[in-house]
């Protein structure tokens, strides 16, 4: 048993030193520390467009930046926020560092096709970026053709291959989770004593394997198309854009899935925890994964209610949508639940839960607003789209993202972050995300178009209500970013088990050592033991794992 | 999982030699018209025979764990969720009769 | 039929776990490659519904005969590559090396046959793009039809090339002796994804070269 950290312990952190150990990494946990740079370094950059944007819609005229350049910072900001910040967030940081840990193993199946994942998608930010660096993209990041393959004069080639290339990233990282949660479980973790966070991530890595492949070849054809002049997407041949719709839907919108589904396996930890309570029907909140995993590839369509699709396709994919929203629903329930006669203590990743709990709601309640056929003639493409997927996404998943680092810390550095802080910047993100988004509500309820930089006078109020609210927000994102690089030098040192929470990942050191265990765990018991004494675990001495 | 089984070079011959006799047959049905859609049928038929003979025996998937075979079906079964759900677009567009004229 | 002392990476524990993950881990790949490929074959067969007079024109301007010799030869390829597993699997160094590349000449001989058929459309002017010209009111679909036969049968070459590097690389190593009948994963898993790219071909081929064959 591991007491007070003694300077020499080693751990994964201090075993070597170097950027070359770093670059050269085969661990993890290391790796989840080169995505949780990259990540961050987009998050900000797509920050960053989001507050020119913001400050733009200040005023109605267009008055901070020309109409093309408004449409290159909205595309910029979509894709740098999803492809380079949302999608890989989670599954790559946390995943990454927790999944071997939480089923006991010393690593994923595939350590080195893992490094290559970070590099690979390093290079596809790279493409990205150079693309922004040489003067952006204008077409949204949904790409409709046949403007991006045809008419567009910006740089869509140079960012679809940085994405296509970014693809292969997310592909082999679920490759390395659906491999490494079938084969290397340890001995008594079934499939049923397994943490939900893993179930999410399984599910997750369900929809990377089989949905990522779809956009690479959409985008592939557009370069191609653009590039080589092979006119599948071309009006003038006969070619059909709402075939480009149903390639890039078909993926984009399991992708909201992979967006979230690592978030709610996050939330089912944190609840549990602060709570000290087992997660209320275990059995469905897991299954729930998989639905929200296979009945999300059955309701693309809803993105194209208004594109010219079939009146009896629209149909047969809104009734699709209203089903996919029972999953999610029965999370929340089953969340709920978990807090009924809890043992409720509001420490920083409580706070960030208990909030997605409450935005998670509102962003899938205002979904099914939308997947409602006649009420989605009127909303979409206005402002209401984007609040309801903002809910989802920032409201939900970057305050899930932020929950589970908060949580993890201590286990991932060996040290506690300032708890006071942390709560002050729990409430300033969940205050601004407010005043940020839910005046869009209300003003595309009201009629104000997405991806105008103009608008009418009437909206300016709400619209200023939204950008003081993003300036808040800001603040909000900037605390930890301060606090937790601060306390990585300065503070206190963490325990094996600080918050004494249940799971085989609190059962090793902090920092873990590079083979996470001593000693392979045994599972005996079911998970989320919480008000019981023992660990999940027995660890018999003798042979150490890795012999 | 594959089993380890070891396939005799006889019944790989047998499956390559029905290979071989299965492409011939599509390419030379290919110039009867059998009417309506049915050519088309006839030769994705084959095709899918084909496919399969190379899945189980080529592939080893006949004397592999059920696993394996959830993991084959899973991709196919996939691929045919994209091709049915936009094709019930695309066949159904034009069934509504538009009062443009 | 684990044996202890065969070495496996650290992560596993031991060799059977080792080669379990390995063979998912490539069918978890070959799934990606199904809804890769199956992203064209939906724009295919979206646009013959909608031009089935244009597609079957256009497909009968492609050569029938090296069609189907060059189905043959992949066929082919694919007997050969599962012999060299038999041969891996039975530890019989000799025959899986010559299994080896009998796998890769076939494999060769189907590009060389493949880039023959390309420069024939060159000079056919059927290449989309500035140079194509198709005679008749279907010309317009009909770049369409060739939009698609290149970028099918150009991703699939590309995918046999990286098959001839992956085979290059098998015989190598077999050639030095590095496979047994207790390890020979790595020639496992480049058959799978060898036969995959043979079973894509056996729709291509079809869905390319026979759709108004009757009709002619």
């Amino acid at each position: 048993m591991n007491g007070p950290v003694e300077e020499r312990r080693q751990h994964y952190l201090n075993v070597n030193y170097g950027l070359k150990s770093w670059l050269l990494t085969i661990d993890h946990k290391r790796i989840a520390w080169l995505y949780l740079v990259g990540v961050t370094f987009f998050f900000f950059v797509g920050g960053l467009f989001a507050t020119l944007i913001r400050m733009e819609l200040l005023t109605p005229q267009g008055d901070l930046v020309q109409a093309e350049t408004y449409n290159k910072l909205f595309t910029m900001h979509g894709v740098t926020m999803i492809f380079f910040f949302l999608i890989p967030s989670i599954p790559a940081v946390l995943g990454n560092f927790l999944i071997p840990l939480m089923i006991g193993a010393r690593d994923l199946a595939f350590p080195r096709l893992n490094l290559a994942s970070w590099y690979i998608y390093i290079l596809g930010g790279v493409f990205t970026l150079a693309a922004a660096a040489a003067g952006g993209v204008d077409t949204g990041w949904t790409f409709y053709t046949p403007y991006s393959s045809i008419y567009s004069n910006t740089h869509v080639a140079l960012t679809v291959i940085g994405i296509f290339i970014t693809g292969f990233s997310s592909i082999l990282t679920g490759l390395n989770f659906i491999v490494t949660i079938h084969t290397m479980r340890a001995p008594g973790m079934t499939w049923f004593r397994l943490p939900l966070f893993v179930w999410a991530h399984y599910a997750t890595s369900i929809i990377f394997i089989l949905g990522t492949p779809v956009i690479a070849i959409t985008l592939a054809l557009v370069a191609f198309e653009r590039l080589f002049g092979l006119g599948i997407f071309n009006p003038e041949l006969g070619g059909d854009p709402l075939l480009f719709q149903h390639l890039f839907w078909f993926y984009s919108h399991p992708a909201v899935y992979i967006m979230i589904l690592p978030g709610m396996g996050v939330i089912s930890e944190l609840i549990a925890c602060f709570s000290r309570k087992r997660v209320f029907g275990y059995d469905f909140v897991a299954f729930s994964s998989l639905a929200i995993a296979v009945l999300g590839f059955l309701v693309w369509g809803h993105h194209m209610f208004v594109s010219g699709q079939s009146v009896y396709a629209s149909m047969i994919f809104s009734l699709l949508s209203m089903l996919v929203a029972i999953p999610s629903a029965i999370k929340v329930f089953n969340w709920t639940a978990t807090l009924y006669k809890g043992s409720i203590s509001f420490d920083a990743p409580m706070i960030y839960a208990l909030g997605f709990i409450g935005l998670f709601t509102i962003g899938g309640l205002t979904g099914l607003f939308l997947a409602t056929l006649g009420v989605d003639i009127h909303v979409h493409d206005t402002y209401f789209v984007i609040a309801h997927f903002h809910y989802i996404m920032v409201g939900s998943a970057v305050m899930a993202y932020l929950g589970g680092i908060h949580f993890w810390w201590p286990k991932m550095t060996g040290r506690k972050y300032s708890e006071p802080l942390a709560r002050l910047a729990a409430v300033i993100i969940f205050l601004g995300f407010n005043l940020t988004f839910f005046p869009q509500f209300v003003l595309g309820y009201l009629g104000m178009p997405r991806r105008y930089h103009v608008y009418p006078p009437e909206f300016q109020v709400l619209n200023v209500m939204s950008t003081a609210g993003a300036s808040i927000l800001a603040v909000g994102y900037v605390l930890p970013l301060a606090y937790l690089i601060w306390s990585l030098r300065y503070g206190v040192v963490a325990g094996m088990n600080p918050w004494k929470a249940k799971g085989l990942e609190w059962e090793t050191a902090s920092p873990p050592p590079t083979d996470n265990f001593d000693v392979t765990p045994i599972v005996v018991h079911e998970a989320y033991a919480y008000g019981e004494a023992e660990s999940q675990a027995v660890y018999p001495t003798g042979k150490p794992a890795n012999v | 999982m594959s089993s380890g089984h070891i396939i005799s070079v006889k019944l790989y011959l047998a499956i390559f030699g029905a290979l071989l006799v299965m492409t011939l047959a599509t390419a030379g049905a290919a110039f009867i018209d059998l009417g309506g859609n049915l050519n088309t049928s006839l030769a994705m038929l084959i095709a899918a025979c084909k496919a399969l003979l190379v899945i189980l025996f080529f592939m080893h998937v006949r004397y592999s764990s059920r696993l394996t075979w959830v993991f084959v079906a899973a991709g196919f079964f996939w691929l045919m969720i994209l091709l049915a759900l936009t094709l019930a677009d695309v066949l159904s567009r034009r069934w509504l009769p538009t009062l443009l004229l | 039929m684990s044996d202890s002392s065969i070495v496996h990476a650290h992560q596993f524990d031991d060799a059977e776990q080792q080669h379990e993950a390995s063979w998912l881990g490539m069918w978890v790949f070959l799934a990606t490659e199904v809804m890769f490929f199956g992203g064209m074959f939906l724009g295919y067969t979206i646009y013959r519904s909608t031009y089935p007079a244009a597609f079957a024109d256009a497909s009968n301007h492609l050569d029938i005969w090296l069609g189907t010799i060059n189905t043959a030869v992949l066929i082919g390829s694919s007997f050969t590559m599962a012999l060299a597993v038999r041969s891996a699997q039975l530890g019989a160094r000799k025959p899986l090396v010559l299994f080896l590349i009998l796998t890769l000449v076939l494999g060769a001989l189907f590009l060389g046959i493949k880039f023959t058929e390309y420069y024939a459309k060159i000079e056919e002017h059927l290449v989309p793009g500035s140079n194509f010209s198709f005679a008749g009111p279907l010309g317009r679909a009909a770049e369409i039809f060739f939009s698609f036969y290149f970028a099918m049968t150009g991703m699939h070459a590309l995918h046999m090339i990286i098959g001839l590097a992956l085979l290059t690389a098998m015989i190598v190593k077999a050639g030095r002796g590095r496979f047994s009948s207790v390890y020979n994963t790595p020639v496992e898993l480049v058959g799978l994804y060898w036969h995959f790219v043979d079973i894509v071909w056996i729709f291509l081929f079809p869905l390319l070269y026979l759709v108004g064959r009757h009709l002619q």
